[in-house]
């Protein structure tokens, strides 16, 4: 909003320059976001709170300023001319619920020409298009004194009457703007004998408008229901300087006043005669109940008590009147352009910013009480800094993503938008992976080639396909990982023995995935095969915690990565935190160290590929020796000289006894020996 | 002619005496032609092996084959001399690596190893400028040829970046646990209710209008309060704290907002608040300035200074929106003569809205709003991150750009 500071002084005689003016007013309450211009034509851009309809105007910044600086508010007394006669205008409120007040006056025999020049320069210089001098009337007294008002050629308004009534079922009004509009039956309507001629509070009739052949004119001013024009306003996406005014609430006094200073404006450039009194229909009353004012309260809240006088000032210059009401107690009266202000807590505000927040000290309470801690944040910040150690970056991504990736990426009953931003961003992500994809994507594209991030966020499914059930959607937190190209990638290679730059694997993964576990307590963990179809069904495994799937991961699917034009291998792990949360976090035990040195006998034998390794670790270690400390591969090996659908593996066992020393004697050699006949009942040939 | 030991038959001390030096005088020669360290492990076996070793030997022929008067004599000598073998054995070591070392990196010199080491040596063995100094000089050839390129870059495992939001965000929250805050959240997912009407939006209100508030679909058929929308603000967080637990209340809640904007450099449909509530008897508005301005000034420094001016919020009551002294300019408004940039010259920078809590909000949480008061306040993460940090595009902090994390990290 552009308030021209030059234009308060209409009102106040301000005692400091517009910089400064501008300063105090924003700490006032009343904000100055930018000052441009220079002299009498300084134009401060305001930004007025939602709140304060009575701000948005020069009348009302001026009021402010006079309390502010403790200065007189001059006030604004249209001077009219005698009115012979009387008017022929019959006004007719049909909803005295949507319509409180209408008042109208006539004008005759005016000539619609340009404005006078400083009324033109006024509006021009706050961004206002000046368009004739009865027009321009009603927006300088809109601007003046922030009461929308409106004028209709009288001469085309049937039956010299309005009537202001609900839109009746398949009436249409083009309005002002040219657009031929529906309207609903909620829409309150101006109309003349036959037809709707105003959107009530919105914008005037294309038909009734102000034109060069007219001559005669009706002078509407009126109080409208704030909620009847916002969704009237609304429903017509038609977002008007009236509008914005009504649905936050009009002075009902205001009307006869500001249909008076139209008239005052008409005539003193268009000449023509006014034809009787207001005709000033009162529907209902509308007054704002008095307040009480508690003293203690206002130290209660605020902190520190005000001078009664302090309050006095404030308040007088405001409007507002006050009456003793007994002990430290007022009853304050509201000013009728204040409907903001309906209890005891809105008095303490205007106190307190008028006296100037700065002003309160500044105080820190006292407090006795725990501090407590979100129930998994010990387990967020484990898993969050070994992502971190482990390389993975964070990454925060979009919560929307696309029904068809919603739907390809998990079969839980996804939630649409019902305004999204696009089709791409229309439902809620049921999974954190199209979008680990596409950040991983976008990378590539940019020259990245190794890659590692990791997101925790929410899921969110419906909890029932019925869009109308009454319980909440889940929110489910999880973490996505996701890996591209190498390990080590920025290792000189040669620089020491073995270090060089190496493919990221699905093992790469796995161990991560691993890590990521391992800190959780369970009984039982193992990995297997069933997997999303999105990943490589060879290269992907599940991790199952005490019969819970507490993670997937692996490699993209290559159709899948094909799709999202990923130009090389991606891995992406998904952790589901929810089931993995049911876990507690490992609380760990001394346990002695060996006293006694270990022995390791290696196993070296050739399987098929369809004998797992997790088989051959089950059957040595179900062998029941005690003092086999672990089982574990060392070397895989794979080609030609093993031959097809084969592997050979290096294995080794580790013997260690709680009692002695492990001598090379028969008891390991009977050890070893049942172990080898375990791995050759798995079908394993013992490599020379 | 190698040394054997002598089988003794005179057992008197100087008899025994001159067995002693001829093997002393042996010892001192075998230990002086060693040249490699083959040498020196012959010398150690022949010297000290379990099986016919000479000190075996010494056992054997000198201490078993002792009369009784005499064995206390000779077996102190044979330990002496055990003792001065394994010294012996153990000096030279280090001298017949130094001979294979020399060997290996061609250094001509040898050290004229003989005429140093004399038998009356019995101190470390060498003569300071003899061999000792010479094994000295060839262990540092040796180390100066495995001398690295220290200036080539070390082999890093890389370590993860932290998300400058999520680190911001983690920073204030520390800030305020300080002071004695818990941390509470919510679902990103509300109803009408916790997001408004429970804030003291009223349907129909213009104030929704500033929310910019995306919806789900399908709520038409439900009364409005159970609609579901996406949280706009974490101040929902603020009312289902309250409905379960009494004052004395102190949290902040962080988390995700949303709002209907399309992505673009200073708009993101997404972003991150951090609201924080204060409610207890006795909590007053120059509480409310007194703690932010702690918070602000343990975040920015303690040379920022805070600002308070009146705004507008439904759910508080007076409203503030505070400003910090610009931590760019100091406050002034110039940088190096040149305008700054980050306060528009003005000196302040807006950083948060805050406010007394309405009464109207313990209605909904049956609060008696004549017995308690407090304070909520509300910041936006990113903001501050944009701040902190000197990021000119919001976008860059959803787009997963490693290049951007690594940076920031």
């Amino acid at each position: 909003m552009k308030i021209s500071p030059h234009w308060l002084r209409d009102f106040v005689d301000l005692p400091v320059d517009y910089s400064r003016l501008a300063d105090e007013l924003t700490l006032a309450g009343v904000a100055v976001e930018a000052i441009s211009g220079e002299g009498e034509n300084t134009v401060f851009e305001m930004e007025i709170t939602t709140n304060r309809p009575d701000a948005m105007n020069h009348y009302g910044v001026a009021r402010e300023a006079s309390a502010l600086y403790d200065l007189p508010l001059k006030p604004i007394e249209p001077k009219l001319p005698p009115s012979p006669g009387k008017s022929e205008v019959t006004i007719e409120i049909q909803e005295p619920e949507l319509c409180a007040r209408f008042t109208a006056r006539e004008v005759r025999g005016a000539v619609i020409k340009p404005s006078l020049a400083h009324i033109a320069h006024r509006l021009q210089l706050i961004d206002q298009r000046p368009i004739s001098n009865a027009v321009d009337a009603t927006n300088y007294v809109l601007w003046e004194s922030g009461k929308p008002t409106h004028v209709f050629d009288l001469d085309l308004l049937e039956g010299r009457r309005l009537v202001i009534r609900r839109a009746r079922p398949g009436e249409t009004l083009k309005t002002l703007d040219g657009i031929e509009r529906k309207l609903a039956t909620d829409d309150l309507v101006v109309a003349d004998g036959k037809r709707p001629v105003g959107l009530a509070g919105v914008m005037g009739g294309f038909d009734t408008m102000i034109t060069e052949r007219t001559k005669n004119i009706l002078i509407e001013s009126a109080w409208f229901d704030p909620v009847t024009v916002r969704r009237t306003s609304k429903r017509h996406g038609l977002h008007t300087d009236a509008s914005h005014r009504f649905e936050r609430g009009a002075d009902f006094e205001s009307t006869v006043p500001s249909a008076n200073r139209v008239a005052e404006l008409i005539l003193a450039s268009g000449g023509g005669t006014l034809i009787g009194d207001a005709i000033d229909v009162i529907a209902r009353q509308l007054d704002l109940a008095p307040v009480e004012l508690d003293l203690r309260e206002v130290r209660r809240i605020l902190g520190e008590q005000l001078s009664t006088f302090e309050i006095s000032r404030i308040l007088t210059r405001l409007g507002f009147t006050l009456l003793a009401g007994g002990e430290d107690k007022y009853l304050v009266h509201i000013p009728s352009w204040r409907l903001d202000i309906e209890r005891e807590i809105d008095i303490i505000e205007e106190l307190a910013r008028l006296h100037g927040y700065d002003k309160f000290p500044n105080t820190l309470p006292a407090y006795s009480g725990e501090v407590r801690d979100l129930p998994d944040a010990h387990k967020d910040a484990r898993l969050r800094s070994s992502l971190l150690a482990l390389g993975y970056n964070e990454a925060i991504s979009l919560t929307f993503i696309s029904k068809d990736d919603a739907r390809r990426f998990s079969a839980a009953p996804e939630l649409d938008l019902a305004n999204p931003l696009s089709d791409q961003a229309s439902v809620m992500r049921t999974s954190l992976v199209p979008s680990m994809l596409h950040m991983l994507a976008y990378n590539l594209n940019r020259g990245s080639d190794h890659v590692r991030l990791f997101e925790a966020g929410n899921i969110f499914e419906a909890s029932s396909p019925d869009a109308n059930s009454v319980s909440m959607p889940r929110e489910l937190k999880r973490i996505s990982l996701g890996a591209t190209g190498k390990v080590d990638s920025e290792v000189v290679s040669g620089l020491a023995e073995g270090a060089a730059a190496r493919p990221l694997s699905f093992f790469d993964l796995k161990g991560d995935v691993e890590n990521l576990l391992a800190p959780f307590t369970h009984w039982t963990l193992y990995y297997d095969e069933k997997t999303a179809d999105y990943y490589h069904p060879g290269r992907s495994a599940r991790a199952v915690m005490d019969g819970a799937t507490v993670a997937q991961f692996g490699q993209i699917h290559p159709d899948v990565a094909a799709a999202r034009k990923l130009k090389q291998h991606a891995f992406v792990a998904e952790i589901y935190l929810d089931r993995l949360y049911q876990h507690d976090l490992r609380q760990p035990r001394y346990e002695a160290l060996p006293r006694f040195p270990a022995v390791e006998r290696d196993f070296s034998f050739v399987f098929d590929d369809s004998v797992e390794f997790e088989k051959i670790h089950e059957s040595v270690c179900g062998l029941g020796i005690p003092e086999l400390r672990s089982f574990v591969p060392v070397e895989v090996f794979r080609g030609e000289k093993v031959g097809a659908g084969k592997y050979s593996l290096l294995m080794r066992a580790k013997f260690q006894s709680t009692e002695e020393t492990l001598r090379d004697d028969v008891q390991l050699l009977v050890w070893s020996d049942r172990i080898t006949k375990t791995l050759e009942a798995l079908g394993g040939k013992q490599r020379a | 002619m190698p040394y054997s030991v002598p089988t003794i038959t005179d057992f008197s001390p100087s008899a025994l005496d001159s067995a002693v030096r001829q093997l002393l005088s042996a010892l001192d020669q075998e230990s002086a032609a060693i040249s490699s360290e083959n040498d020196w492990k012959a010398f150690r076996d022949r010297w000290m092996a379990r099986k016919n070793g000479v000190l075996t030997q010494l056992n054997e022929l000198w201490l078993k084959a002792a009369p009784k008067d005499a064995k206390r004599d000779v077996g102190q000598r044979v330990n002496e001399l055990r003792e001065t073998v394994a010294t012996k054995v153990e000096q030279r070591r280090t001298m017949a690596e130094a001979f294979d070392l020399a060997r290996k990196m061609n250094v001509a010199t040898g050290p004229d190893a003989g005429s140093t080491a004399t038998p009356s040596d019995t101190g470390d063995g060498e003569s300071t400028l003899g061999p000792k100094a010479w094994v000295g000089d060839v262990r540092k050839l040796l180390l100066a040829a495995e001398r690295l390129d220290i200036t080539l870059p070390g082999i890093r495992r890389p370590i993860g970046a932290e998300h400058p939001v999520i680190k911001t965000m983690n920073e204030m929250i520390a800030v305020f646990r300080n002071l004695g805050y818990s941390v509470e959240e919510g679902p990103e997912i509300e109803t009408d209710f916790y997001n408004f009407e429970a804030l003291n939006f009223p349907p129909n209100h213009p104030a929704r209008d500033t929310q910019d508030t995306l919806f789900l679909a399908g709520q038409e058929s439900k009364p409005l309060r159970d609609r579901l929308l996406l949280r706009t603000h974490t101040s929902p967080v603020q009312i289902r704290t309250m409905q379960k637990m009494q004052p004395p209340v102190r949290v902040v809640c962080p988390g995700k907002v949303h709002r209907n904007d399309a992505l673009d450099a200073t708009h993101s449909p997404i972003f991150h608040q951090i609201e924080g509530l204060a409610v207890d008897t006795n909590i007053t508005f120059c509480d409310l300035k007194g703690t932010l301005d702690h918070a602000m000034k343990a975040m920015f420094g303690s040379s920022v200074k805070t600002r308070f001016y009146p705004s507008f919020f439904p759910f508080t009551e007076p409203s503030a929106d505070v400003q910090i002294s610009c931590i760019f300019c100091d406050g002034k408004g110039t940088r190096d003569g040149a305008p700054c940039r980050n306060c528009k010259t003005s000196g302040w920078i807006e950083l948060l809205g805050c406010g007394m809590v309405d009464p109207n909000v313990y209605g909904f949480v049956d609060y008696d709003a004549t017995k308690v008061s407090g304070f909520a306040f509300g910041m936006g993460v990113e903001r501050i991150a944009i701040m902190k940090y000197g990021v000119d595009d919001i976008q860059l902090f959803f787009q997963g750009d490693a290049r951007f994390l690594e940076q920031l990290g």
